[in-house]
């Protein structure tokens, strides 16, 4: 099924991003797995490997300045694969925002999601080309 | 910029921010909610814009962990928005907030399909993706062949086609019925595809639909390996599509997975030019300055290593692969470590390469003191599995060490893992015992009782390990401090073979009773209840006696016969009462028996933790070999009292209740021991004489007791048997039956009838076993179908040849078998399928005719498969009203049969419902007022009938309990019939000595009275 969600956290613990992929998760179950996740991946330093294992999950996380950004998957990923994609999709915002940080995420919620939804779809690939992902976006503020 | 248009959103998100705790967060949020809430309700002509405003702040408070269900309305009704940006937030915020099955959602499925057949792409685009991400069944149902065209459309744009790729992927998944019949020509055009983007999420949909049948695309295979080729080479590939200099990494991942499916491949040019991509990714992936371009090369690598263990490629390519993974486990930077030892693990499943990963056993150790718990887990995974007779002393040792500093997450798994290596590879059984009793002492509140259970029967099982046993357990209680699990089995193993140790210093029964009773003041009751039954079997041993002894376990009884826990108010009130009868203390408190060979409940647990750690596939690899591991095992054992494992069928798990007075009801029947005692049933022990060194080598669970205590039990068996079956049987031989006479010169080392009868009681077990192949059974029932799977052991180290397994089925059964190999290779395991179904009742049995060429010798034999009728019988409970109006209602032969059966194994009304259960049947109790009798009830399932109630009364003379009143009734006389034959058989000890049967017409029933009707479900249930 491949990725499972897609998680933004930053150091103290807030999520600035969410996006749950065939989950069907209450609220509570959200927020109580967003919690374990975010603390396992908190207690680890830079030597340690970038896979935690977690319930059904593996996450696969990164770390920039004070932002986790951890993606869930199934066991069928390729650990690596996953992991440049999330720098993929850290270039993709860089291009667009110019040194994306934390604050560029919080206040831009929308078009986080925007790139994340020309990204991947029902958990699975869907564009790698970082001009094709910011089209619409580009359309959008063009037309605004 | 469109968030100048949001400045409220921004002056949220800002204030949001700045909450000092989470009180204020909340303050701010219900404030928020609430201005939403009645903007929302009171602004009819509210503006799409404004909408859109107030639908993301509810999304920013979703995403905090808030409940915004009030607005789901209100993000939905953007879809129909006539313009782009609210559209798309409707659309985007939409698949946030709702799940697949929302109402909501049917609502705009109108909308969103004029969207997507419509001439606007960027609708389009939006529409697709969230059917993709949350469309259910009924999208599926109304838009599956819209998006079929937009995908293979030549007029549509490479944006709308590959959202649509991954739309159909999603409506297939949520709808099998969607046709994609024919669509492997189709898939393999689209595999064509230049557009590196469509090609992304066309090779996901690939992925899918040969992961759900591979047959039907081996067209594309070639399509993958070009595609493979055309990234490797870098050719065509645009600037955008390549990651850090490498072509989209992960289009080549995709297609190698894709290609993972396929068992092989046979074509031989796609073959080489296959290899030939796979040898340069092997060779050409160098260690990089860059960290992306270096993980994503080795993403490939990683990949490109799975495809070549699954390919099974040439030994060069292969012996390769595993230098890599040796050289990746030892590396220092932890990501590549990791997956290098989750890769090694997966290659385990190569038989040959299994000796070079032994070659890395120590660095794969020290990954298991790696700081990252991530490194220990799968150090710990790929050591179970790379564990065998050779290594597992080492292996076992390193683990124990390692559980003194293991974090608490992973104790438990690690305890388990240690408990089933020792078991599985246990070069001596003495060594066996004592990594168990290290593994207590260390970690007693990881050790489940099954592993303490399981290595009670060992010791139980096995004489020679006795005396050792007692030793040790008597020096564990000197430790001061000592876990209680540690104490149970002390207690337990010392109350049965203290008398071992009597001449040793410090081990007279006195001694043992002080240093244990020293632990009862601090034990749980579960404790208390053996320590009793401790007490009591050194009572036993004490001779001469020693009176004071007796005084003191005799108080000790005294105090407990009025405690609050019933279990061991009962057990001090027995032993009190079967103290003042002399010899029946000895007779009721004798030696445990051995324990009948039993499912595995440790490995059942394995199971269980795989699914709940989401560990990779190591531990369900290893579970599927275990088999033929075992048998390995067993070929390799030394003579001398060491006991191998039976795989299929492991653990017996001592009860709660210990003692002999409730012992367990299966070995009272496997061992025909049963005495009439008063109110408690007896044991006769058996004096066992050394079995035969063949018997202990290589079956010992499956052999009870002596052969002198055995002969007469088989003979009865077959007896028992002789109804089913007319073989004639040579008196005293081994109840193999041969065909045509053909002499075999091979003899099964199991007791063939015996296993049967197991197996009919039970679903997995061993049905035979010889000295080259163990045949064991695992079955499934479900109403009317069945499903059994033999699993065939060739136990030897050559293969068998002309394997043949035919099956001659009753008319009452339909079946099939599937394709059974014709060579079992070496020490490998075949499983072969077996599906049944019911049509009707009847005691017919189907017999599985298997044979097996070894060197010259051919090996027939007969086996009857355990497809018998009770295994079609779902047991069910019924209130006292719905019996007697089916009982009243069934009045008489032939619905309703009578018989007084004489000559009945004298079965306790426990044991006996015991019996019941285990045939399917559900007693009910309290439906007869009369004690003595016994109501059961149950649901026969066969293909025409569904489901047909059948009732069951069983009445029982207290004085004597070799005759009882059997009375069954069913709405079909066939049922009625044979179900009495069948449970006859399991209730008269000699059958041959043919029970006077006497047909009385049904009596009227004894008054009872009705039990509250509090289950409606039966109520319905027993309407049918």
């Amino acid at each position: 099924m491949g990725i499972r969600f897609v998680l933004l956290v930053n150091k103290q613990g807030q999520t600035r991003l969410a996006q749950y992929y065939a989950e069907h998760l209450t609220l509570d179950e959200r927020r109580a797995l967003e919690g374990e996740i975010v603390r396992k991946c908190l207690a680890r330093t830079d030597q340690q490997c970038s896979f935690v294992e977690h319930r059904n999950y593996k996450i696969v996380y990164r770390r920039y300045a004070s932002l986790f950004f951890l993606v869930g998957v199934d066991n069928d990923e390729n650990e690596l694969a996953i992991l440049e994609f999330i720098h993929l999709f850290v270039e993709t915002m860089d291009r667009h925002f110019g040194n994306v940080c934390e604050l560029d995420i919080m206040f831009h919620l929308e078009k986080a999601h925007f790139m994340l939804e020309e990204m991947v779809m029902n958990g699975c690939i869907v564009e790698t080309s970082k001009s094709n992902i910011l089209m619409p976006i580009q359309l959008m503020d063009k037309a605004s | 910029m469109a968030l100048t248009g949001m400045r409220g959103l921004s002056v949220f998100i800002s204030d949001v921010r700045n909450c000092q705790n989470k009180e204020q967060e909340r303050l701010r949020v219900d404030k928020e909610l609430g201005n939403i809430r009645t903007r929302f309700k009171n602004e009819k002509a509210l503006t799409h814009y404004k909408k859109k405003k107030y639908v993301w702040k509810m999304l920013y408070i979703y995403m905090l962990g808030y409940d915004v269900d009030f607005g789901h309305m209100e993000a939905v009704s953007l879809i129909s928005a006539p313009k782009y940006p609210e559209k798309q937030v409707g659309y985007i915020v939409t698949s946030c907030l709702l799940t697949e099955n929302h109402e909501f959602l049917r609502m705009v499925i109108n909308t969103v399909r004029n969207d997507i057949i419509g001439r606007n792409e960027t609708f389009q685009c939006l529409a697709l993706t969230m059917v993709g991400n949350i469309g259910g069944k009924e999208f599926s149902e109304s838009l599956a062949t819209d998006v079929q065209k937009l995908l293979v459309s030549s007029s549509c744009r490479p944006l709308v086609r590959k959202k649509a790729a991954l739309c159909l992927l999603r409506l297939y998944r949520k709808n099998p019925d969607v046709n994609i019949d024919g669509w492997s020509d189709r898939m393999s055009q689209l595999l064509d595809e230049r557009d590196l983007g469509v090609l992304t999420s066309v090779m996901s949909l690939f992925v899918a639909l040969v992961s759900n049948n591979v047959e039907a695309y081996w067209n594309c295979l070639p399509k993958c390996v070009k595609i493979l080729e055309r990234l490797g080479r870098n050719q065509d590939v645009p600037q955008e599509y390549t990651y850090h200099g490498i072509p989209s990494p992960w289009i080549q991942v995709k297609t190698m997975r894709a290609l993972q499916y396929f068992p092989t491949i046979e074509d031989p040019n796609t073959r080489r030019a296959l290899f030939e991509v796979l040898q340069r990714i092997l060779m050409g992936t160098d260690v990089v300055k860059n960290v992306n371009k270096n993980n994503a090369a080795h993403a490939i690598l990683f990949e490109a290593l799975a495809l070549v263990v699954h390919l099974d490629a040439e030994k060069e390519m292969m012996s390769q692969c595993v230098a890599l993974l040796g050289k990746f486990v030892a590396v220092r930077e932890p990501n590549i470590r990791y997956l290098g030892l989750e890769n090694m693990t997966r290659m385990l499943l190569v038989s040959d390469v299994q000796d070079i990963i032994k070659s890395h056993q120590a660095q794969i150790i020290i990954s298991l003191k790696d700081p990252d718990i991530s490194i220990r887990r799968r150090a710990l995974d790929l050591l179970y599995g790379m564990c065998d007779v050779t290594n597992a002393k080492d292996i076992v040792e390193e683990l124990l060490q390692y559980l003194n500093t293991a974090d608490f997450a992973m104790r438990e798994e690690l305890a388990l893992k240690a408990a089933i290596l020792a078991e599985k590879f246990a070069p001596d059984l003495s060594w066996y015992v004592d990594v168990i009793l290290q593994l207590i002492d260390k970690a007693g509140d990881f050790v489940s009782d099954d592993i303490w259970y399981r290595v009670v029967q060992f010791v139980t099982n096995n004489e020679d390990l006795q005396p050792y046993a007692a030793t040790k357990a008597r020096e564990y209680l000197e430790k001061p401090v000592l876990h209680e699990t540690m104490v149970k089995v002390s207690a337990y193993l010392l109350g049965e073979y203290n008398h071992l140790l009597a001449r040793r210093t410090g081990c007279t029964p006195k001694e043992i009773f002080i240093i244990i009773n020293e632990k009862l003041p601090t034990v749980t009751t579960s404790t208390v209840a053996i320590l009793l039954s401790t007490y009591a079997k050194i009572l036993m041993h004490n001779h001469p006696p020693d009176p004071e002894l007796q005084k003191q376990i005799w108080s000790i009884f005294r105090k407990y016969e009025s405690y609050i826990d019933v279990e061991i108010q009962q057990r001090a009130v027995e032993y009190i009462a079967l103290c003042n009868k002399g010899a029946a203390l000895v007779d009721v408190l004798a030696e445990m028996p051995k324990f009948p060979e039993r499912q595995s409940a440790l490995l059942k647990k394995a199971e269980v933790a795989e699914v709940n750690t989401a560990e990779q596939s190591a531990i369900r690899i290893r579970s599927q070999q275990q088999t033929s591991n075992a048998l390995v095992v067993t070929d390799q054992r030394p003579t001398e009292g060491s006991l191998p494992v039976s795989q299929l069928g492991v653990v017996r798990m001592p009860s709660g209740k210990m003692e002999a007075s409730t012992q367990d009801q299966t070995s009272f029947q496997d061992q025909g021991m049963t005495k009439e005692n008063g109110v408690i049933t007896e044991v006769v022990p058996q004096d066992v004489p050394p079995s035969d060194i063949l018997g202990d080598l290589l079956g010992p669970l499956a052999i009870n007791g002596s052969p002198a205590t055995a002969v007469p039990v088989e003979q009865r068996n077959q007896n028992l048997l002789s109804v089913v079956e007319a073989t004639p049987e040579a008196a005293g031989s081994l109840a193999l039956t041969t065909v045509d006479n053909q002499p075999n010169s091979i003899q099964p080392i199991v007791n063939i009838a015996e296993r049967f009868n197991e197996l009919c009681l039970k679903d997995s077990g061993v049905l035979y076993e010889d000295p080259h192949i163990q045949i064991g059974i695992k079955a499934e029932w479900q109403a009317h179908h069945g499903h059994i799977v033999l699993f065939l052991g060739n136990k030897n180290t050559s293969p068998l040849v002309s394997v043949q397994a035919l099956i001659l089925p009753p008319t009452h059964l339909k079946m099939e078998l599937s394709l059974v190999p014709e060579t079992v290779p070496p020490r490998a395991q075949v499983q072969c399928p077996l599906e049944f179904v019911n049509l009707r009742a009847s005691r017919d049995v189907a017999v599985l005719d298997f044979s097996y060429k070894f060197g010259t010798a051919m090996v027939y034999v007969k086996l009857r498969l355990p497809a018998v009728i009770n295994k079609f019988l779902q047991p069910i409970s019924v209130t006292a009203e719905e019996f007697f109006a089916q009982w009243k209602s069934l009045s008489g032969p032939p619905l309703k049969l009578q018989e007084v059966l004489r000559g009945v194994k004298p079965l306790s009304l426990p044991e006996m419902a015991n019996l019941f259960t285990s045939l399917h049947l559900a007693v009910n109790p309290g439906i007869d007022t009369n004690p003595n009798n016994l109501i059961a009830c149950t649901t026969f399932y066969s293909e025409s009938t569904r489901a047909t109630l059948c009732l069951i009364r069983v009445e029982t003379d207290p004085s004597d309990r070799t005759q009882l009143r059997i009375t069954i009734a069913s709405v079909d006389p066939t049922l009625t019939f044979e179900l009495k034959e069948r449970i006859k058989e399991y209730l008269v000890n000699i059958p041959t000595q043919t029970p006077s049967a006497v047909v009385a017409p049904s009596q009227p029933q004894s008054p009872v009275t009705p039990v509250a009707y509090n289950d409606p479900g039966a109520m319905l249930a027993g309407l049918l």
